[in-house]
Order: structure tokens, then C-alpha cells, then sequence
């Protein structure tokens, strides 16, 4: 492929504040465009197949006699391997796109060893198929997010893993930048936790409690030290970017990276509170999930007051839509998980469809829409090319925005109801079914509305892949853009700008 | 930032730190507990059944812990007479405590439901005994065959609830028959083994557990 990017590119840029340093962006785009291209394509494809691993696991569980005779359909199976393929194939895939992408751009230089990333992406690749298939074919490891095969599929991330962050560490070392921005601190920790975490977490000596233990260090980590840091790497990177101003402030981006460093780490046991471990542990993680507070605020406050008055932006920009939109649900589900680790509250909402809501809170709302903003504004300056239609962009984030209200909210209320009706030992079995029952059939719609959303939206990637005949004039959005205040406008006026 | 050196230190240090603390200290500390004397390993066939319960994905609604009576209204619900321990869970690998109960915890269903003849037929059809029921069914564990064709001496099972044509019965798999050995083995109702009771569990040796 062409390591020049085609002149349009130019245009795409904003036209008040992103003339600066264009040479520099420009020759980073280009270095990284063959691997964040084809990352961004494979994950759309995950996206796809996990949706439908979804959607029939989904509707299994209201319809239990449906897809029975084949062992591969078995709800068991199918659930794994909508998580394994959402969690490493969709949300993973994109990260490694959007990480190559934003790490030669921050550290203005060009992406080095770009093979080493491009083979690192195919070895992940290569190891999803494995896993997928090995979990439909009845060889799950048994363990919660660790359920792709340890010998025969979870090698290919490691050295996956591992060469795309060789990649993208030889691109920080040699960087021709002074100052590291916050969004290099979190795609750096994240590519160096996610290997030793997937080793331990892999690790095939233990049994008993220590592999329960083992299985939830991991587990929380994946979310807390791989899929989140490089989720707030990609907000704290596109909010400033589109708004074009600072960030709020630089002492809260440190103080938010390293205590979430530090306390998520320690998290995972909360997923066994009353459990039969030692209580430390369990205590340990309960109190390391209250001090999340202070991260997420930190994360919160900072990216809020970047935004502040100038909400208006989320009218012209999809990208910005998407981000703010993961960027409140990953305050909103932090907070959320803090309250679920409470004793008092954990009794009740635990081994309920409350936790399958909040973890589809955490991996949708704020890590698939964070996805979602980032290659909407990466795409278009790769290819060269706007986005073809603002109706597909509407339907798509309309689509996906009432599904996940449609899914979340039926089955976190029903999930409340089925933990009340478990802990009154004298409510039947059936009646804990019962009260679950509304939330699963809402879940099955708001998961169709989703897969509408993701088809629609796998649609558009395709016409942006396949090019032919482009659209003239401006990005989608346009004629409500750039102006994102009153004062904005008055100032464009008086600047001439238009 | 501008070192680079301080923030990898810093980013090794905290996943070193928190494997330490939450990996390798209890690894130390779990790996002695004492086998109880009540519990014996799986026989290769339970064993075989434990493999059918990990593909089929069975934890995924089934957890396999009862927690506090203090806290929680496990014991009873009848899952158990006692909060289960560490030692309950020697010869599970890989663990299947489980984070969901869409249907009852079952490390204790082998006591509370001791029949062959449930377990058949209920994996064949749960709604051939409880029409309400929303878990899977699992023809594929077994041979639907004519009753006619059964010879003697082979185990067959007829299925109520209209759930198969008249004449017909079923066979269980060898995988059929192993995961209902695993499911039956599933018994903890012994008393806490000496030295693992929550309550020596916990630092200086007061429970958690007194929450009221």
C-alpha cells in the first residue's frame, strides 16, 4: 500500500485550529495507516459475529427449546463466544487500531516497525479464530474471560499483544516530543499489562479457590488494565482534539492514571464477595473498589470540564457524539460498580442479570461507543475519503442508543427483582424464573436494535472500504459546524472564518 | 511526563504489586489446605462429567458456592447445611464457583436430587418436569429410541410430559451418563474440616461474618 496519503486529507481537517503541525500528522497517518486499516476492518468483522453469538444466546434464554440438537448451539457454548469475540475480537482489534494510530500522532514521528505491529494483529486474529472455534467445539478452558483454549489459541495473543506494543514502545522511545501526553501513558501501561495479566491469568497450575482467584484477578483486569486505559487514551486524545482546546487540567490526568493503575489492579475479588476465600482478599478488593472513586472522578471532572459549554460540539461532530456518550457511561458504570461491591448492596445484586447489565454498561456504553467515535474520525483521514451518508451515522448511533436503553434497563430492574426474590427463602424457584423472565425478553430486543445498529454501521465501513464515487464537499455535519457556542459564532463571524 | 523509564517502573511496579498481594501470597497461603477426610477425588467417569459440565458452559447459570448463613439465604434455600470453604474445592480444576444463578447453585445437587432417573430426565427436557423452567435442554446427551428395541439389562428412561411420542424413550450418552455422575458427586454437607473455618480464615481470627 502507499505510504502517501491522498492530498483531500488536507480538507478534512478542521479549519480553525488543526493547521498546525499537519506535516507531522500527516507522515504519522501514513506510517500507520496499512495496520490501523486492517485492524479497524477485522474488528468490524468481530463486531458482526459477536452480535449474532449474542443475539442467539440472547433469545436461548427465553426460548430454551430453540437451536438444542447441536452441541455447538448449546447456550454455554454460544455465550462464551459472544464475550470471547466482542471483548478480544471486536473492543481488542479496534484498540490495537486505534492505539497504532494515536501513538505515532502524539509522539510526532512515524510508527516503527510497523511489520512487527501488522504481524502482531494477525497473530491476535489468527488466535480469536482458534479460540472461537475450540469454545464451540466444546474445548473451553472453563474459566470466566479466559475461555479460548490455553495451549492452542492463547499463544497467538500473547505474541500478538506483545508485537504490536514492541511496536508502539519503539515509537515512544524514539519520539520527537519533549512531553508524553496522558493518552501515551494509558496505551503504554495497557500494552504492557495485558500480556503479563493473560500469562498469570492462563496460568494452568492452579485449582480449587486459587484458580476462582486466579480467574477474577484476570478477569477484572482485562476490563480495568487492557480495554479501559486505552478507552480513556482514545477520550482523552479525540475530546481536545475535535474541541480544540487543552485538556482541563494536567494534574488530574496523573492523578487519575495512576491510582487507576493502582486500585483497579486489585478489584477482581469482589466477583467472589460471601465466597469461600479468605476474607483479606475479599476485603482487599471491596476497598480498592471504593477508592475507584477517585479515579473515576479524576477522569470525569477532567474530561467533563474539557467539554464544558461546549456540548454544542455533538451536534456536527460523530465522532465527539460517540465519545461523550462513552465517556459519561464509563463515569456512570465506575460509579456503579462501587456501589455493587458494597456488602449490602453485593448480597442482593450479586449471582443476579444486574452484573450481566453493568459489564454490558462497561464493554458497550462506554468501551464499544468510545470504539465506535474513534474510527469514525480515524477512518475518513486513512482513507481519504468522507463518511458517504450522515442518515447512516444518525441511524447508527440512534439505533444503538435506544437498543442500549431498550437492553440495560428491563434487565437491570429484573435482575433487582430476581435478587430480592433469592434472598427470600421462601419465594420458589419459579418465582426468582418469573421475576427475571421481562428482562431477558428485553434484552433479546434491545440486542436486536443493537445488531440493526452494528449491521448498519458495518455497512458504511464497507462503502468507506470499497470507495468509488465519493461525495463532494464538505464532512457530514457540516452546515451545523464549526460553530459551537454563540460566542463561537460571533467570533467566526468577526474572524471571517466561514 | 517527559521520563519515560519512571512511567514503566511505575506501571510494573503496580501489576507486580497486585499479583503479589492477590496471586502469589494466597497461593502460599491456600495451597496448604489439609484434604478433608469426607471428600474423595472424582472417579474418572465423574471426572469425565466434570469436562461435559466445563464445555457445556453449565456455569454460566449454576454457581457451585453456598456463602454465609449470616448474610445470605443460602443454607436456606436448602443448598447446604453450611457456607461452603476452601477445602470443599481441592480437586476442582478449573474452579466453577460461578457468578450466576439464572438457576439454582449445585454443589450440593447431589443430595438434594440423588435420582438417575431426575437428573435424565430433566437434562433431556427440564419442562418435562417443570413446565416454567427456561434452562436448555440437552437431547443431544442422549438416544431417543424405540422402547420396543430396548434389550435387557440396558438403562433406558421413559420422559413424561408429552416431551416425546408415545413408545419412544431415552438413552443416555456416555457423556449423558458421566455429567449425571459428576452432578450426583457434588455433596459438601460434611462439617467444616478443622483449620478451615471462615473464622480462622480471617485475620486475627474474627469473622467477617457478623454482619447482621
Amino acid at each position: 500500500m502507499s505510504a502517501t496519503l491522498p492530498a483531500r486529507v488536507i480538507a478534512l481537517a478542521s479549519p480553525i485550529t488543526d493547521m498546525e503541525n499537519l506535516d507531522i500528522r500527516l507522515r504519522a497517518d501514513a506510517s500507520s495507516r496499512q495496520v490501523a486499516l486492517r485492524a479497524i476492518a477485522f474488528s468490524v468483522v468481530w463486531l458482526l459475529v459477536g452480535s449474532a453469538f449474542g443475539l442467539i444466546a440472547s433469545f436461548k434464554l427465553h426460548m430454551p427449546d430453540w437451536l438444542v440438537s447441536n452441541p455447538m448451539l448449546t447456550f454455554g457454548r454460544i455465550r462464551s463466544a459472544h464475550l470471547n469475540a466482542m471483548a478480544y475480537g471486536w473492543a481488542s482489534s479496534a484498540m490495537l487500531g486505534v492505539s497504532v494510530w494515536i501513538i505515532p500522532r502524539l509522539v510526532h514521528t512515524e510508527l516503527r516497525v510497523p511489520k512487527a505491529a501488522e504481524a502482531g494483529l494477525y497473530f491476535w486474529n489468527i488466535g480469536m479464530v482458534l479460540g472461537i472455534v475450540g469454545i464451540l467445539a466444546g474445548y473451553s478452558d472453563g474459566l470466566e474471560w479466559l475461555e479460548m483454549p490455553r495451549y492452542w489459541a492463547d499463544p497467538f495473543f500473547v505474541i500478538g499483544g506483545g508485537l504490536v506494543g514492541l511496536s508502539l514502545l519503539s515509537t515512544i522511545a524514539v519520539r520527537e516530543v519533549e512531553h508524553l501526553y496522558v493518552s501515551v501513558w494509558y496505551i503504554m501501561a495497557a500494552f504492557i499489562w495485558f500480556p503479563i495479566i493473560f500469562v498469570v491469568g492462563n496460568w494452568p497450575t492452579y485449582s480449587g479457590v486459587e484458580s476462582a482467584a486466579v480467574n477474577w484477578f484476570y478477569a477484572h483486569n482485562a476490563l480495568g488494565l487492557w480495554l479501559t486505559p486505552v478507552c480513556l487514551a482514545a477520550a482523552y486524545y479525540f475530546i481536545p482534539k475535535i474541541l480544540g482546546r487543552p485538556i482541563y487540567s494536567y494534574q488530574l490526568s496523573l492523578l487519575g492514571f495512576w491510582t487507576l493503575g493502582f486500585f483497579y489492579s486489585l478489584n477482581g475479588m469482589h466477583h467472589l464477595i460471601g465466597g469461600p476465600l479468605p476474607t483479606w482478599m475479599i476485603t482487599t478488593s471491596v476497598v480498592a473498589s471504593g477508592l475507584m472513586i477517585i479515579p473515576v472522578m479524576a477522569v470525569g471532572v477532567n474530561q467533563h470540564m474539557t467539554l464544558n459549554k461546549r456540548f454544542g460540539a455533538l451536534r456536527y461532530s460523530p465522532t465527539l457524539r460517540f465519545i461523550v456518550f462513552g465517556s459519561v457511561a464509563y463515569t456512570l458504570v465506575s460509579l456503579q460498580g462501587v456501589f455493587m461491591a458494597f456488602r449490602e448492596v453485593n448480597r442482593l445484586t450479586h449471582f443476579t442479570h444486574v452484573t450481566v447489565a453493568h459489564a454490558h454498561v462497561g464493554l458497550y456504553s462506554f468501551v464499544t461507543m468510545i470504539m465506535f467515535g474513534s474510527i469514525y474520525y480515524i477512518l475518513p483521514r486513512l482513507l481519504g475519503r468522507e463518511w458517504v451518508s450522515e442518515k447512516l451515522i444518525s441511524w447508527h448511533f440512534w439505533a444503538v442508543g435506544i437498543g442500549q436503553t431498550v437492553y440495560l434497563v428491563p434487565l437491570t430492574v429484573a435482575g433487582m427483582f430476581q435478587g430480592v426474590a433469592m434472598a427470600d427463602p421462601t419465594s420458589t424457584w419459579e418465582t426468582v424464573v418469573r421475576a427475571m423472565l421481562p428482562g431477558l425478553i428485553g434484552r433479546s430486543i434491545g440486542g436486536t436494535l443493537l445488531t440493526i445498529g452494528h449491521c448498519v454501521f458495518a455497512w458504511h465501513v464497507f462503502l468507506m472500504f470499497r470507495g468509488g464515487k465519493q461525495k463532494q464537499g464538505l464532512p457530514p455535519f457540516h452546515e451545523v459546524a464549526p460553530i459551537v457556542t454563540k460566542r463561537d459564532k460571533a467570533s467566526f463571524v468577526a474572524g471571517g472564518v466561514k | 511526563m517527559t521520563r519515560i523509564w519512571l512511567l514503566l517502573t511505575g506501571v510494573l511496579a503496580i501489576i507486580i504489586f497486585a499479583t503479589s498481594l492477590l496471586v502469589v501470597i494466597p497461593n502460599t497461603m491456600i495451597g496448604q489446605v489439609k484434604i478433608p477426610s469426607q471428600l474423595s477425588d472424582y472417579t474418572a467417569l465423574q471426572a469425565r462429567g466434570r469436562e461435559v459440565y466445563v464445555s457445556e458452559g453449565c456455569v454460566y447459570c449454576h454457581s457451585q458456592q453456598v456463602r454465609d448463613p449470616v448474610y445470605t439465604s443460602d443454607k436456606e434455600r436448602g443448598w447446604g447445611p453450611r457456607a461452603t470453604v476452601p477445602s470443599d474445592y481441592v480437586y476442582d480444576k478449573p474452579h466453577q464457583l460461578g457468578t450466576m444463578r439464572t438457576g439454582p447453585d449445585l454443589i450440593n445437587i447431589g443430595v438434594r436430587q440423588p435420582s438417575d432417573q431426575w437428573h435424565h430426565v430433566h437434562l433431556f427436557n427440564p419442562r418435562s418436569l417443570m413446565a416454567w423452567s427456561i434452562m436448555p435442554a440437552f437431547p443431544y446427551l442422549y438416544t431417543v429410541r424405540d422402547s420396543a428395541s430396548i434389550k435387557p439389562g440396558e438403562v433406558f428412561y421413559s420422559v413424561p410430559g408429552g416431551k416425546l411420542p408415545a413408545g419412544k424413550v431415552i438413552v443416555p450418552t456416555a457423556d449423558g451418563d458421566a455429567l449425571v455422575a459428576y452432578l450426583k458427586s457434588l455433596r459438601r454437607t460434611y462439617p467444616v474440616p478443622t483449620g478451615d473455618e471462615p473464622a480462622a480464615r480471617s485475620i486475627g481470627g474474627r469473622s467477617e461474618h457478623t454482619m447482621p
